[in-house]
């Protein structure tokens, strides 16, 4: 997700007029000795995670020396929350508290619109204090575009004991927190606690700002890599897969690890959903099947073969999946071939070693489950291909019989060859990648599928009979070819094997060396 | 009657001559949809597949007469703004196909329509049919599948996926029970008419007679059905299949689909409430055409 750093929230609340404590981020427990003497007196050493109530898990700690911060910090430096070490801590000041609230922006989807939530007590979880201490909790739903007013920020402390000077100021703090709110395009934005200080001033003590993922495009400033909510911060492998995504509007694709560290025979397995409701529904079925997903992945919204040929690639870099199970809702209205194409070439590529059950039902589905079954013979692993009149708990039956059978890792057959130089090339750039011919080869090709199977239909014969662009390579590389991948997979299968599509995966193959998957 | 578009509606695409756009008009032309005109800046003047187009939506208003309906085609960051010109002329219905338009656009969008009182559907929509009447956006993908797929009857559909919308239509046609309407309300938490605005509508439909209902976790559209049923505001029976029991709590599904939050919008949660409520929630998607078809009696 586009979830903030808490030194990154804490910035743009001092930005916007809302008061934090003075602070320095470190990696070491020297240079957290060196920034608490600079920063002077007490400090909070605060470790970087995703994670509530850190206080409880000692991420949270109180050092009033250059050695006690050291210390702090190399023991909060040391943990790990959720299976991913701690890396950084945030030094601060120390301030003195008088009182401790919680103030909190949210988008609700009952009401559709902001609603601002404080509570005159604060610290603990939100939900906590909502459960145990009703009262003290106050909502106030406001228009998106005009923000709260000042006189509505004061009635709503009010509502919840809160007077005076302090009332005043906490309201302030909450129309800042609400522009704030607007201006990264939050879906949260949550300030707990907010504190009065000795002496009445208001600072933000903590600060949780998740920034709508959609809305990250224009959000230069904020500096966001990786557009996605996961609860967890991306892993090499889900990184790689948001590149593929970022700049590629065609379609969706989205893939989120849910597993790892299991081997063969765990019964995990690779899963390739799309659309979010129907990737549930084939989730169920494999769970009441007794497996489990390594992975969560959609490709839908009509991705080009060439998303999903990556998309497949990516699944298939998680090692120890037993199987690998793809299915939608059954009745697209994209046209199936498509992703039909895209998984040949990437099992191929692989090549794919374990059983594969694949649901393509919708429009085209006669073509796709043809593509499937008669590409993927020369495998050597079981591919299975249903459509939309197979239910999704009958392919992952299918699935499970598959898998049992397979005991040993299959000798495989074709391994793609080492590429040869073409003797005679002829390339062009597609959207995301390049398709090279070999025309000597293409020449002894009675087929000609090339042509005829292009989706575009931007191909044509040339008078010595070898398969160049019907259209302008610019014409082409700016998205006239669509990359449905015809002229390399049609072709290794029904032709004579002259037509390669490269589809870069930047970082696919470092990853790969870095963790032994081949 | 059956809900939100007929062989009557006029209709408007905005964004009709791009690529997605032309392609979508022709699926609703062909299914009977009755496409009036086509608005794209600039592009004024020309027609596309007999469709005039206009510059302005309300330039199409004034020569075409007013919309019932229009459906809007272009990238998401544009969304907003086609969306808060078709609710300015007075469309009375807006259908945002786009995926992947900011939410604050989106509340944007809900405080123009609230102010105008018209409605919108999306955005990331498949949008609505009426089987054998019309379509608004793109279920079925091509008019010969929408009308092989789905078969005229007395159940409303409705989901917050597109396919399952498609694939509930699909399967309960198959099964012998016809359909009024499918709507797929659209995948993001926030939406224009979710799916409790949208069953009650099938309530004040005289030709539905059962509701089927797609749910998924995350969120509290199917808490809110529960609760209309409860206080029997919707007393037409309801069918339903929630998915995502297997999913992991605290994690987003899909660009858009399913979070669930603090034991917020959980699989069980949903299928209690709806249960309480009195409808039929099955435990397996194709238990639903069954369930459906003793609801209305076939």
């Amino acid at each position: 997700m586009a979830r903030l750093a808490e030194h990154q929230g804490k910035s743009i609340l001092a930005a916007a007029g809302i008061a934090v404590p003075r602070g320095e981020r470190v990696r070491s427990a020297v240079e957290a000795g060196d920034a608490a003497d600079r920063i002077g007196g007490p400090v909070v050493v605060k470790g970087q995670a995703w994670t509530t109530s850190r206080a409880s898990q000692g991420l949270i700690r109180f050092a009033s020396s250059r050695a006690q911060a050291e210390e702090a910090a190399a023991a909060i430096l040391s943990t790990s929350v959720g299976g991913f070490a701690v890396t950084e801590v945030l030094l601060e000041e120390r301030l003195t508290i008088a009182t401790e609230h919680y103030a909190g922006v949210i988008l609700d989807d009952r009401r559709r619109c902001p609603v601002l939530l404080v509570s005159s007590r604060g610290g603990s979880g939100i939900e906590e204090i909502v459960r145990a201490h009703p009262e003290s909790v106050a909502e106030l739903p406001y228009d998106p575009v005009e923000g709260i007013p000042d006189h509505a920020a004061r009635e709503v402390w009010r509502r919840v004991g809160v007077r005076g000077v302090a009332q005043q100021r906490l309201g302030e703090a909450v129309v800042r927190l609400a522009r704030v709110a607007r201006a990264v395009e939050a879906r949260s934005a949550e300030i707990n606690p907010l504190v009065v200080l000795e002496g009445g001033r208001v600072a933000a003590l903590d600060c949780r700002i998740a920034v709508d993922d959609a809305a990250v495009f224009r959000h230069p400033e904020l500096g966001i890599d990786v557009a996605r909510e996961f609860g967890h911060p991306p892993t090499a492998l889900e990184r790689i897969a948001w590149e593929v995504e970022r700049d590629d509007y065609r379609g969706t694709f989205f893939f989120l690890q849910m597993r790892q560290g299991f081997g063969r025979g765990d019964r995990v397995v690779a899963f390739h959903g799309a659309g979010g409701g129907g990737s549930m529904m084939a989730m169920d079925a494999l769970q009441r099947r007794g497996f489990s997903v390594a992975n969560f992945c959609d490709t839908s919204g009509n991705p080009p073969a060439s998303k999903v040929y990556r998309a497949a690639r990516i699944l298939l870099s998680q090692p120890g999946v037993d199987g690998y199970f793809g299915s939608g809702s059954g009745v697209a209205s994209q046209e199936q071939f498509h992703s039909a194409r895209g998984l040949v070439k990437a099992f191929f590529e692989e090549p794919l070693e374990v059983p594969a059950v694949i649901r393509l039902g919708g429009n085209g589905e006669d073509k796709a489950i043809e593509i499937l079954h008669t590409f993927t013979a020369a495998l050597g692993v079981p591919v299975e291909c249903y459509g939309k009149d197979t239910p999704v708990d009958d392919c992952a039956a299918r699935l499970e019989t598959l898998v049992a059978r397979q005991t040993a890792r299959p000798t495989h057959g074709p391994r793609p060859a080492a590429r040869v130089s073409p003797a005679r090339p002829y390339a062009f750039a597609t959207p995301t990648g390049s398709i090279t011919f070999d025309h000597a080869v293409c020449a002894t090709c009675a087929s000609k599928v090339c042509v005829t199977a292009c989706v575009p239909q931007i191909l044509r014969l040339a008078d010595d009979g070898t398969p160049v662009l019907a259209v302008t390579a610019e014409e082409a590389a700016r998205g006239r070819c669509i990359e449905c991948l015809a002229c390399e997979v049609d072709c290794a299968a029904l032709g004579a094997g002259g037509g390669r599509i490269g589809l870069p995966i930047p970082g696919l193959d470092a990853y790969r060396g870095a963790t032994g998957a081949e | 009657m059956a809900i939100m578009v007929d062989e009557t509606a006029r209709v408007l695409v905005q964004g009709i001559t791009g690529r997605e756009g032309r392609a979508r008009a022709r699926l609703m032309s062909e299914y009977g949809t009755r496409l009036v005109a086509g608005c794209t800046p600039g592009r004024g003047g020309e027609t596309v597949d007999g469709v005039p187009v206009f510059d302005t939506v309300a330039e199409a208003t004034e020569a075409a007469g007013p919309f019932d309906a229009s459906v809007i085609y272009v990238p998401a960051p544009l969304v907003k703004d086609a969306a808060l010109e078709a609710i300015a002329a007075g469309v009375k219905l807006t259908v945002l196909v786009g995926d992947r338009v900011p939410t604050w656009d989106v509340l944007e969008i809900v405080r123009a329509a609230e102010r105008a009182g018209v409605d919108f559907v999306g955005p990331n929509t498949l949008g609505v049919l009426s089987v054998g009447r019309g379509v608004l956006g793109m279920i079925g993908g091509r008019a010969a599948s929408a009308r092989e797929w789905f078969k005229p009857g007395p159940v409303g559909v409705v989901s917050r996926s597109g396919g399952m919308t498609s694939s509930t239509g699909y399967y309960l046609s198959r099964a012998g029970v016809g359909l009024t309407t499918l709507v797929h309300v659209g995948g993001e938490s926030i939406v224009g008419l979710p799916m409790p605005a949208v069953v009650r509508r099938f309530q004040d439909d005289p030709e539905t007679r059962a509701i089927a209902l797609f749910g998924e976790i995350g969120g509290s559209q199917e808490e809110r059905i529960a609760e209309l049923m409860a206080a029997g505001e919707v007393t037409k029976p309801v069918v339903a299949y929630i998915g995502g029991r297997a999913a992991t709590s605290g994690v987003r599904f899909s660009h858009a689909g399913a979070i669930v939050e603090g034991g917020r919008g959980t699989h069980e949660g949903k299928v209690a409430a709806l249960r309480a409520a009195g409808a039929v929630v099955v435990d397996r998607f194709d238990e639903l055409p069954a369930a459906a078809a003793r609801m209305i009696g076939g």
